[in-house]
């Protein structure tokens, strides 16, 4: 095994290809061997439930735009090699700052002030959120992946609490649509489709999330404190305060969708809203190399694989969990392809020894972090190294 | 990137075209040896037209949206219903949707439309926070039924095609309570508790009118036939937390409760009891597999009458009631078989006999000669029917000596405190 020199990028595709389709293959004996069902059919099924009709599209479209949203904000922590597992607190604190505009001052302020007032509440709360850890990190060199992940279960709990205090009616613990007659504080539905703005948002800052982190000044600061905290410091790169600054970003983000859950799309505060995106979007970052570009296929893909299952499940009457273990499937194939991209085989007499893994092997990292992974996995490895 | 893109489209789409030919096949039972034929293609091939102006029942189509999938008592309890109604009525597989895992957010709405797009008639939702965007997806689809179970709005949102339902499980509960009272009399007889120590225990969800008024009725079940009973009632603040309710079933054994009962959805009282060896009166279904010692009797709701009764309206052009209670006439409130290795002997008997009695209408259970507030004996009370944010009383409830339950609107709203309560811990 050795490591590959860099392919030309319809090399690379090329393998990611095969990958698909090895997987699409697996999954397909997997399916016929467990349920009796033509894959075939359960792949259009996957593919309808995606895509089949107009309104499946733009929620396709605005379930990629949130998991997108997330995962840009994790990006430029991850670049700088700062473990931002608080996604999903920074989320809930960004919508537990809308909410709390919405309701505390729905009836006071007309949408033109409550909106801006809103934004503004969910981007401090995520980035005070997310700051906290990073102050920490920068003063005492605290583990940024324990800290983020345990301000997650105070965020949750935080809602908990809050969601007891508005709930309606007395006693049932659910908010409910927040506003719903007077629809104040809600994002404004454009050109007739109540997804759009949503998607616009996250459109533009996709783009802007890639300026800065290629060619801005911070986009560079942020890549060498990723590389060597000591080269930083070398350079004068006051490494601290760009850990906070940048982690102020990435929680200022979650924030921020945290308002495009709750002034956008749902309308109300619950304690499971973001619903596990936090994490997934670490999965999406990964699987894109950080690019923010490349987030906009992986978001796809897995919010595509996600609907898909979910039509499978009411489509053969199986039970969600099959599609999950197919999601794993795919998404196993095409983490592990990366490695044949980094990697080159040699058969036994070639002479070449193995090198060293670099600790950023997408394959070991990710792995992890995918919920759909189970046994499922580990015996489609044991295939894949076979065929190899 | 384009390029691969397009070449996965084309295959997928490839895919598709290859799956359309050979749908059209009749659908088989799904028992997993099978192959299914894809409903996907079947949807689309629209439905024979009917020889009267109405719908034939078995030509509707209906959608069933769950919180969860069947590892929950509560959505498999809906799930099973669902079932059982289509079968009844004779619609066939390709004809009903159920949706399952659909969060209390604006995937229920995105749900909604959806079903409704692909041709559904009715919708039926069953998760109390699914209310909400069910009333939005209502106002978008004037033409299909959007039915809520437990919701609370329809009666005040106006819309004709949303409408709620739910049963009057407290009439279970009181007969629930009826076998719980003959237990505690038994343990009297033999000597294993003194008569004022008949303490029932009961682990509660939230401090909400449904959980309120199904532990009061549970109570005044049990003292109907065993006059000495107290109760005391501990909440979780979550419908579904195994290990909270575990630990409320074992902090009342501590507290001295003889009997436990409990309205949350997971098994953590009903384990608790059998390792206590305590007797437990179960929700939702039978428990008895698990605690073949301790399980008395259960109550749950069945929504199979219900789920009949709207399809067959939508079949009949017949409008449906904004608020259906389903009661123990319709069947919609059923009791679980008697575990006779628990149970006090005659229980079934009796349950039998008191049950006639709800029916005839010759024993109310929320009569208010039986209970008191304050000490005091109520001839008057305003409940809260219409919600809204200010929790204030809006509906007079008491006439003709007893507490309307569930008259005014379909879901539960008896909040009263009564005596021979003792709340534990009121902070949901």
């Amino acid at each position: 095994m050795s490591k590959r020199k860099a392919l030309t990028w319809y090399q690379a595709w090329g393998i990611r290809l095969i990958a698909i389709v090895a997987a699409l293959v697996v999954c397909a004996v997997i399916t016929s061997l467990t349920t009796g069902l033509n894959p075939i059919e359960v792949y259009a099924t996957m593919f309808a439930g995606a895509f089949g009709t107009t309104r499946r599209m733009w929620i396709l479209g605005k379930e990629v735009a949130i998991l997108l949203c997330i995962s840009l904000a994790l990006t430029p922590a991850f670049r700088m090699r700062f473990w931002n597992l608080g996604g999903e607190g920074q989320i809930l604190i960004g919508a537990l700052g809308t909410a709390a505009c919405m309701i505390v001052l729905g009836d006071t302020l007309p949408n033109v002030i409550l909106i801006p007032v809103s934004i503004i509440a969910a981007i401090g709360c995520g980035a005070v959120w997310a700051l906290i850890p990073a102050l920490c990190k920068a003063k005492w060199n605290t583990n940024e992946t324990l800290f983020t992940l345990m301000m997650n279960y105070v965020a949750t709990q935080l809602v908990a609490y809050y969601v007891i205090v508005w709930e309606v009616p007395k006693g049932s613990g659910k908010i409910g649509i927040i506003n719903q007659s007077t629809e104040a504080g809600w994002l404004p539905v454009i050109a007739g489709n109540r997804y759009l703005l949503n998607i616009l948002c996250v459109a533009i800052m996709t783009i802007g999330m890639y300026i800065y982190l290629t060619y801005s000044k911070h986009g560079y600061e942020i890549s060498v404190v990723g590389e060597s905290v000591a080269t930083a410091r070398y350079v004068g790169i006051k490494v601290g305060w760009t850990i906070i600054r940048t982690l102020m970003l990435s929680g200022a983000i979650c924030g921020f969708t945290g308002y495009l859950l709750v002034a956008g799309t749902d309308h109300t505060l619950t304690t499971t809203l973001a619903g596990g995106q936090g994490f997934t979007a670490v999965m999406v970052a990964w699987l894109a190399k950080f690019n923010p570009l490349g987030m906009v296929l992986s978001s796809l893909l897995l919010i595509f694989l996600g609907r898909g299952a979910g039509e499978i499940a009411t489509a053969f009457s199986l039970n969600q969990s099959f599609g999950d273990i197919l999601t794993g499937v795919i998404l196993f194939f095409i983490i592990g392809s990366e490695f044949f991209i980094s990697y080159k085989l040699h058969f036994r007499g070639s002479g070449h020894k193995d090198k060293d893994v670099p600790e950023t092997s997408p394959n070991s990292v990710t792995s992890g972090t995918s919920d759909g992974q189970d046994s499922e996995n580990s015996k489609e490895k044991r295939e894949d190294s076979a065929n190899v | 990137m384009k390029k691969t893109l397009s070449i996965l489209l084309a295959l997928v789409l490839a895919m598709g075209l290859l799956a359309g030919c050979d749908g059209g096949g009749k659908k088989t039972e799904n028992n997993g040896d099978d192959i299914a034929p894809n409903s996907v293609t079947a949807e689309a091939q629209g439905e024979q037209p009917g020889d009267d102006d109405f719908l034939p029942a078995d030509q509707v189509k209906v959608g069933f949206i769950t919180l969860h999938d069947e590892n929950s008592t509560y959505d498999l309890n809906f799930i099973n219903a669902a079932k059982a109604a289509c079968e009844n009525l004779g619609i066939s597989e390709d004809n009903y949707l159920i949706r399952t895992n659909i969060p209390e957010g604006q995937e229920c709405y995105d749900t909604a439309c959806d079903l409704a797009d692909a041709g559904c008639n009715i919708i039926f939702a069953d998760s109390f926070g699914h209310e909400d965007f069910m009333i939005q997806a209502a106002k978008e689809f004037p033409d299909v039924q959007f039915c809520h179970a437990t919701g609370t709005k329809a009666h005040t949102e106006g819309l004709p095609n949303y409408h709620n339902a739910f049963a009057s499980i407290y009439e279970g509960r009181y007969l629930a309570g009826v076998a719980a009272g003959m237990k505690l009399n038994e343990m009297i007889e033999n000597g294993d508790i003194k008569e004022d120590e008949a303490k029932i225990g009961y682990v509660g969800a939230f401090t909400y009118a449904e959980v309120i008024s199904g532990y009061t009725s549970f109570f005044l079940g049990a003292r109907s036939i065993c006059p000495s009973a107290t109760m005391e009632v501990t909440f979780t603040g979550s419908w579904y937390d195994e290990t909270a309710e575990k630990e409320g079933a074992n902090t009342l054994i501590h507290d001295g409760c003889v009997l436990i009962s409990q309205h949350a959805d997971s098994m953590g009282a009903p384990t608790a009891c059998e390792t206590a060896g305590v007797p437990n009166v179960s929700y939702n279904g039978s428990t008895v597999s698990a605690c073949p010692n301790t399980f008395i009797v259960s109550s749950r709701i069945d929504w199979t009458p219900y789920y009949e009764y709207a399809i067959s309206a939508v079949a009949a052009g017949e409008e449906i009631d904004v608020d259906y209670t389903g009661t123990i006439s319709t069947e919609s409130v059923v009791l679980t078989e008697v575990n006779e290795q628990a149970a006090a002997p005659g229980t079934a008997e009796k349950i039998a006999e008191v049950r006639q009695q709800l029916i005839d209408e010759q024993v109310y259970v929320f009569d208010t000669s039986k209970f008191t507030v304050d000490g005091k004996t109520l001839d008057s009370y305003m409940a809260d029917v219409d919600t809204d944010a200010n929790f204030e009383g809006d509906t007079e409830v008491i006439s003709d000596g007893y507490f309307h339950e569930s008259e005014y609107r379909s879901a539960p709203y008896f909040d009263l405190r009564i005596d021979g309560i003792t709340l534990k811990d009121e902070k949901f």
